[in-house]
């Protein structure tokens, strides 16, 4: 049907295109050469030589090590949190009608829309002012809360497609409305809930602007990166730690990618 | 249908579950009671009331002398945001905020446009993901990276002085307000990381836009002969406008709050963002703060309505 012509792109477009690719990815591909220089003291280009004796470094530092430890402790809750959260939101919004549905969307999206700065400060206020200390519980709170719209959006694009007449189905066979949420509704939901899982985890753990406000004197990996953005004291250590977050983030995304990737809504399509 | 339910042949069920979800099946009202409770006690009272709790402290105001926060009801403190140097900050922030997001609807087009109507099968697979790692891979690193491009010792001044342009890159860091002693410490520099950071935002919205245009579309302007300029000028942009205002949301709502870029890499003349965080850090003054934090609701609270009235949303 088409024409041979309207099939292959300018040569202007393909350029720009390209071009605007290789910006999107030849700065993340320098931090994967700076992770290996042997310079110490400087952001030296080109290095002066290459070693692999960093990562040793970097795998001896117990400061890295704690700060990924809790990373890894507040991403998981909050996504577990957000999980749970963002389910039963999306299964009330789906699957019953009731006044003021919409504004329960905007609710669940305002704590993302909104600059971070400002859902920051405004839990910070809210913690001093209840006189609550600043604690592991208040970095997860904060977290919490903006993971919900993630797993929210998955499990909302995922319900549109479970038919009714499924779970009818399972209750005129007798099912209970637990049994038809265990054996039909969860099965169907799954994928879109692991995926909303993966990108839920990916983005606590990469959070930094919330956290900064909700989080006392315990550092979490980018807090520790934003310090040596700030004073950079161990530049070696942070080429190594940049690159480590690189492909620990990269991972869920690419799971998320692939779990949802047949359906109408792809996972991850805004953050 | 009443009628019905009341003579179903099924036996009431027992044991506590059973109960129970009969008795959700009976009253949907409970059920989404159930199903919503939890999640509106979260966002609706901690998250809610702690944003209002914020903006109602913008309502008082700090005592000069004691330092301590007055809780009377006044509008000084917004006085003092629209003293001059605070409207300095908003004007500057609001400034950089479009220039970005006109800059990344540049070069956010011809990805989308290319991955919307030229890219097939894996090749489309693969422009997806090469939009996604990059919007999703760390932001602090992503900066990290420009410390290191940006940096007098760092590659782009390798590449100037390799392509013997280095005047050049001397020549724009003279000149007044974009320029600076080093691109890492102008506001060049500043705009470069942001329209990286923000830009693979707009992507995906114009790419899902322009995915709506059919072909024949394209193929009726050239035929009626139109020039591929005419064509795009008059039916491509025109239909890809929903999309690119629906990116721009984005670019525009981030660059607005931002406060970590600007600190890290542009001179030290203040954004929003740094404003607030050094109100209600150093300073301790929480009200001015919060006035501020009103700015960029405000700004952005227009920016959505007049987007919605362009069917933007339908875009997202």
């Amino acid at each position: 049907m088409r024409s041979e012509k309207a099939n292959s792109a300018p040569l202007g477009l393909k350029v720009a295109a390209a071009a605007g690719l290789a910006f999107m990815h030849l700065p993340i591909l320098l931090i994967f050469l700076y992770a290996f220089t042997t310079e110490e003291k400087s952001y030296q280009f080109p290095p002066p030589g290459l070693t692999g004796q960093w990562f040793a470094v970097a795998w001896n530092r117990p400061d890295v090590w704690a700060a990924l430890t809790l990373s890894v402790k507040v991403a998981s809750i909050a996504t577990a949190a957000a999980l749970v959260l963002g389910t039963l939101c999306a299964a009330a919004v789906s699957q019953t009608r009731f006044f003021g549905r919409e504004t329960i969307s905007l609710l669940v999206i305002l704590p993302i829309a909104l600059p971070g700065i400002i859902t920051g400060i405004a839990l910070r206020s809210a913690f001093s002012m209840a006189d609550i200390p600043f604690s592991f519980w208040t970095i997860v709170l904060g977290h919490a809360t903006f993971c919900i719209v993630v797993v929210y959006n998955n499990a909302v694009a995922r319900f549109r497609r479970i038919s009714g007449s499924l779970i009818e189905a399972s209750m005129d066979l007798g099912a209970d409305g637990f049994q038809t949420f265990r054996y039909i509704i969860l099965p169907n939901i799954g994928t879109a809930l692991l995926a909303g899982g993966m990108l839920a985890f990916a983005l606590s753990f990469d959070e930094v602007i919330v956290t900064t406000f909700t989080a006392g004197q315990q550092s979490t990996l980018p807090i520790w990166m934003l310090e040596e953005l700030i004073r950079p004291r161990q530049r070696p250590v942070t080429n190594v730690v940049a690159m480590i977050v690189v492909v620990v983030t990269f991972l869920p995304i690419l799971g998320a990618y692939y779990l949802t990737r047949d359906g109408d809504q792809i996972a991850g399509a805004g953050k | 249908m009443t009628i019905v339910a009341e003579s179903s042949v099924l036996p009431e069920r027992r044991g506590t579950v059973g109960r129970l979800s009969d008795f959700l099946w009976r009253h949907p009202h409970m059920l989404l009671a159930v199903l919503l409770g939890p999640p509106l006690v979260w966002l609706g009272i901690v998250y809610l009331g702690s944003l209002f709790a914020l903006l109602l402290q913008s309502f008082f105001s700090i005592d000069d002398f004691s330092g301590l926060i007055n809780y009377e009801f006044t509008l000084a403190t917004y006085g003092q945001l629209l003293s001059e140097t605070n409207l300095d900050i908003i004007l500057r922030t609001v400034l950089m905020a479009a220039t970005v997001t006109l800059a990344s609807a540049l070069i956010a087009f011809p990805i989308a446009y290319y991955a919307a109507r030229y890219a097939r099968g894996k090749w489309k697979a693969l422009f997806y993901l090469g939009v996604m790692l990059p919007l999703w891979s760390s932001y602090l690193v992503k900066i990290y990276a420009w410390k290191l491009i940006l940096a007098k010792e760092g590659i782009l001044t390798w590449f100037f002085e390799k392509l013997n342009l280095l005047w050049l890159l001397d020549a724009w860091l003279a000149l007044p307000v974009v320029g600076g002693n080093s691109l890492s410490v102008s506001y060049t520099g500043t705009f470069i990381v942001f329209v990286y950071v923000w830009m693979p935002f707009m992507i995906l919205p114009i790419q899902a836009a322009l995915e709506r245009v059919p072909t024949n579309l394209i193929e009726a302007s050239s035929d009626l002969g139109g020039t591929p300029a005419q064509t795009f000028r008059y039916v491509l942009f025109p239909l890809a406008l929903p999309g690119i205002v629906a990116g721009s949301i984005f670019t525009f709502s981030l660059t607005l709050g931002d406060y970590i870029i600007p600190q890290i890499i542009g001179s030290s003349r203040l954004f929003i963002g740094q404003a607030v965080y050094a109100q209600q850090g150093t300073a301790g003054n929480i009200p001015l703060a919060a006035a501020f934090t009103v700015v960029p609701i405000v700004i952005m609270g227009a920016y959505l309505w007049m987007a919605k009235r362009m069917g933007a949303f339908d875009a997202l």
